[in-house]
């Protein structure tokens, strides 16, 4: 299954430039992999280990027809033959003083 | 530098100034690879907390579809500190994601929801620098490429 997904600013170091590439697979966790072979570290921008298995990065936002996969089943969402993924970073932060969960440990914040 | 029009500068104020206590947040679009601050659109803090900000997921997507189809980019990104001051914060350097953008940092602790002036400053976040930079507010002109 082809898909079309659209990357975003932050992340097109890793697609030469490119505003959207074409990723093959019929899971999300698939697709991402397909990414990771044709641009290699675009894979832990999006994925991280979560209690022993991958998940979502928590501020990065990917949604398949408009829907987060959140909601859809995450990395094991499914796809189809010419949906679109979506991959857009969270626009988020604050004035937290408490501990967020933003990635893995050397990169947890607190303070502020 | 970030270059901001009056009216943009006042509406960004004024929606710090009413979300106090909780964070206001929201963005300020224009052409892509233009540097123009030109399309105030603030956004709801799905959070809703005095020391937390995010956009809602969907309206999220919306922007950046909405973005896209006109060929725009959020030139400004911005929200409040309702309790300290207007620097970035550990998180907000952590998860600054848009290197093109100005950030810019509204403080409301002295004045809350009441007139009365509130820092006004804009920050360039890249790879965990920041950067401030001087905010040159500029009088309001009838333009109307900004006309829907």
């Amino acid at each position: 299954m082809a898909v079309e997904v659209r990357i975003p600013t932050i992340l097109r170091t890793y697609t030469d430039g490119a505003k959207a590439v074409t990723g093959r697979g019929s899971t999300l966790s698939e697709v991402i992999e397909d990414l990771e072979s044709n641009h290699p570290g675009i894979k832990e921008r999006l994925v991280e280990a979560k209690d022993g298995r991958s998940d979502l990065r928590r501020f990065v936002n990917v949604y398949v027809n408009d829907e987060d996969v959140r909601f859809t089943g995450g990395l094991d969402t499914t796809v189809g033959e010419g949906d679109q993924v979506v991959v857009l970073p969270a626009v988020a932060g604050g004035d937290s003083s408490t501990t967020v969960a933003g990635g893995d440990s050397s990169t947890t914040v607190a303070g502020g | 530098m970030l270059r901001i029009d009056q009216e943009t500068h006042d509406a960004i104020v004024a929606h710090a100034k009413r979300d106090h206590p909780d964070e206001a947040c929201g963005v300020v679009t224009g052409p892509e690879g233009a540097d123009r601050a030109e399309r105030f659109v603030p956004m709801v803090n799905a959070a809703s907390s005095p020391t937390f900000y995010e956009f809602d997921s969907t309206d999220l997507l919306n922007l950046y579809r909405e973005m896209d189809d006109r060929g725009e980019e959020p030139v400004v990104v911005y929200h409040s500190h309702t309790a300290t001051e207007a620097y970035p914060s550990r998180t907000d350097i952590a998860l600054a994601q848009e290197p093109n953008a100005h950030y810019v940092l509204v403080g409301t602790r002295e004045h809350g929801n009441s007139p009365g002036p509130v820092e006004f400053r804009s920050y360039r976040v890249v790879d965990g620098e920041v950067t401030e930079e001087e905010v040159l507010v500029v009088p309001t002109r009838e333009e109307p490429r900004s006309q829907p």
